[in-house]
């Protein structure tokens, strides 16, 4: 029943200002799609432009075989969870959750509506109106009549954005459950990564009016494609390196004067200066001079500048000789004591945990974004 | 058009709030306090003074003063006398209030949905009217209106005016001139819950299968309602008490109730007068209340 929506050269132009630049997209029919970027990065008019609600400069957006991108809003088997809700304030939950249905003029709607709201969990509340509700019910509300009318995609524009960190999380899981439940694609818009990682299947980062990259939850996470994904997504460390060979599979990495090994196929760049990079958590410190090299990744010589215990780890942070500090996550297993201000330490890593980006790139992109996303991936 | 002003006066009674605090309350009588002395002043006394009036004896005159009868029997002679006049006012302004609606709205929903950038301008444009005095522009009308104006002329040309040949003295001269005067009092409101109306609910409109037209009447319309109902009844209860378009446009047969209590009042019939003026504010009241519980709303702007 539902179909693949393929996004094709998409572009959206306001005056001079290009909210949205050259989107090619492929959502499979029945995924869970997140579209994932910083405030203005053009998430919402690309969702808009989906849904019919704003006319692309450029390109063609298709449902399977047919072309959708000049059809009317109300000609489309799509619907939208908007941001604020729109939910009709002067029309009881029960009809706001009709509308659609009656629209298209489904006989005997009324069990279908009741179905839903019970599936929402607002079984009780179908004669209030929406101002007596709680912003949580208004949001199950905005998702039941969307929902009801089975449309083969479901665009959610940032719909746990007004909620508090306890309820989203709890409605993140209830969004899950629900699209597994129907089997609706679903296109959700956020800049909540940690939202992102954990509901979709796919998600596409944005940045800029472009999709920066484009994976599974992992796959963006283990392998990204830029210095913004690395940022934004979790949190990395970035070193300037220079390739200076290969060895088989992999290529050799200059670092300030010492020798990191990295995969091919983590390279995006396999010549001249790099920035090297590595996740937090994948660090392992020991104190200076007690482990031995054995075919990981090392930067000796380094000196703890700051311990933060978390509960389940201990956040480091590490001056090496150059100056650069790094972030170091340690789970806190009990195997091994924990290190104090100005220790000396070694920092050792895999090289399959290592990646290449761009030196072009700005090494900070992406990295204010982590604070107001809640932390670590 | 005295009615009009006191009933106005009526609706903006303030009700006194209920305050737990006392220093708060205090605080809230305070400020009632200016506006209940001028509501006190100039609606309360002349009001009773007006009620008081209507039951004198219709015998008296000015010169040798009016005597308090409790004569009753003066609302039914003004009735029976003065029924014509006082249903031609109720019609003409349903008419009026009528037309408004169907001219105001479409404007209004242009400015406050569709106009854009222009929005001010067009809102200007609305008010600028009151640049001038009704009675000026009442006038102009008339100019406009009269036999050797061009718009007699055009409407010759074309073959589609009565067989005498007139614009000025016939109704529509009148409900048009009060059209025309009182169609600012229905775009105003209207434009403002048009304009308050959130403009993604329309988008969700056509999100959930509603095409233009359908969202219009199940999200617009019903919305802006406050903005209908205040925009009729600012319309039609000025509209019903005006005499001055059927006394500029219009000829005796267009004669409304407000022109025969002026005249009344002026050949100092004063009980007549009164009489007639408790009737119409007392039936205007009873058709408001009316019109408002059949509307069902409580939250009139
Ligand atoms: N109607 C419009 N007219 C002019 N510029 C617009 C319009 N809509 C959006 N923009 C601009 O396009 C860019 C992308 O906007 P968009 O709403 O898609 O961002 P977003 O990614 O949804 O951001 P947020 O997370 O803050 O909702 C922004 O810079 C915005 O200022
Ligand atoms: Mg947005």
């Amino acid at each position: 029943m539902t179909s693949d929506l393929v996004l094709t050269g998409i572009s959206k132009r306001f005056g001079a200002q290009n909210a949205v630049q050259q989107i090619d997209l492929t959502v499979p029919a029945g995924a869970f799609f997140a579209l994932l970027g910083p405030s203005g990065c053009g998430k919402t008019t690309t969702l808009r432009m989906i849904a019919g609600l704003e006319e692309p400069s450029t390109g063609t957006i298709r449902l399977g075989e047919q072309e959708i991108t000049g059809l009317r809003p109300y000609k489309r088997p799509v619907n939208t969870v908007f941001q604020n809700y729109a939910l009709f304030p002067h029309l009881d939950i029960f009809e706001n959750v009709a509308f659609g249905l009656r629209r298209r003029g489904v006989k005997d709607f009324k069990p279908k509506v009741t179905e839903m709201l019970d599936l929402v969990e607002l079984g009780a509340f179908g004669k209030r109106r929406p101002a007596q509700l709680s912003g949580g019910q208004q949001q199950r509300v905005a998702l039941a009549r969307a929902l009801i009318n089975q449309p083969q995609v479901l665009l959610l524009d940032e719909p746990l954005g007004a909620l508090d960190l306890k309820l989203r999380r709890q409605m993140q899981i209830e969004l899950k459950r629900i699209q597994t439940e129907v089997g609706i694609t679903f296109v959700h818009v956020t800049h909540d990564q940690e939202e992102a990682m954990t509901m979709a299947d796919t998600i596409a980062v944005m940045n800029g009016g472009a999709i920066e990259q484009l994976g599974t939850p992992a796959e963006l996470y283990d392998l990204p494609a830029t210095t913004f994904v690395a940022n934004f997504l979790g949190q990395s460390n970035l070193l300037r390196a220079t390739i200076i060979g290969r060895a088989e599979q992999n290529l050799i990495v200059d670092v300030q004067g010492r020798k990191v090994t990295v995969p091919l196929p983590r390279c995006r760049v396999t010549e001249g200066d790099v920035w090297m990079g590595i996740r937090p958590e994948k660090v392992f410190l020991s104190r200076a001079g007690t482990e031995q090299s054995n075919g990981v990744n090392q930067l000796r010589g380094a000196v703890v500048t700051d311990v933060s215990y978390v509960g389940v780890s201990t956040q480091y942070l590490v001056k090496l000789s150059w100056d650069q500090e790094l972030t170091v996550f340690e789970q806190n297993t009990g195997a091994r004591g924990t290190l104090a201000v100005g220790d000396q330490v070694d920092l050792h890593w895999q090289p399959a945990h290592t990646f290449v980006l761009d030196a072009q790139q700005d090494a900070l992109a992406g990295v204010e974004d982590i604070d107001d996303s809640g932390g670590a991936g | 058009m005295s009615a009009v002003g006191q009933l106005g006066a009526t609706t903006a009674t303030p009700a006194p709030p209920s305050e737990p605090k006392s220093g708060r309350r205090l605080t809230a009588y305070l400020l009632l306090l200016p506006g209940g002395l001028f509501l006190l002043l100039f609606f309360v006394i002349p009001l009773v003074t007006l009620l008081a009036a209507s039951l004198y004896d219709p015998n008296g005159s000015i010169e040798n003063g009016f005597s308090m009868t409790w004569h009753w029997q003066n609302f039914i002679d003004t009735m029976s006398d003065y029924a014509r006049p006082f249903g031609r006012s109720l019609w003409y302004a349903l008419l009026t209030t009528a037309i408004c609606l169907l001219l105001g709205y479409p404007l209004a929903y242009a400015i406050a949905i569709k106009s854009g950038r222009w929005k001010n301008l067009m809102l200007a444009l609305v008010i600028a009217p009151f640049f001038t005095s009704f009675l000026i522009r009442t006038l102009s009308w008339k100019l406009l209106l009269s036999d050797n104006g061009f718009v007699v002329d055009a409407l010759k040309w074309l073959h589609i005016l009565g067989p005498d040949g007139r614009l000025l003295a016939t109704t529509s001269a009148v409900v048009t001139g009060l059209t025309y005067n009182f169609l600012p009092f229905m775009v105003l409101p209207l434009y403002a819950s048009l304009e308050r109306i959130d403009k993604r609910l329309l988008e969700a409109g056509g999100d959930l299968f509603a095409g233009p037209f359908t969202t219009f009447r199940k999200i617009t319309l019903p919305l802006s309602m406050p903005g209908v109902i205040a925009g009729t009844l600012l319309t039609f209860i000025p509209a019903a008490g005006d005499y001055i378009n059927a006394q500029l446009l219009g000829t005796p047969k267009q004669r409304m109730i407000g022109n025969d209590i002026q005249r009344l009042f002026a050949a100092g019939a004063y009980p007549t007068a009164a009489a007639l003026s408790v009737t119409l504010m007392a039936a205007i009241v009873v058709l408001v209340l009316i019109y408002i519980r059949r509307a069902g709303t409580e939250d009139l702007v």
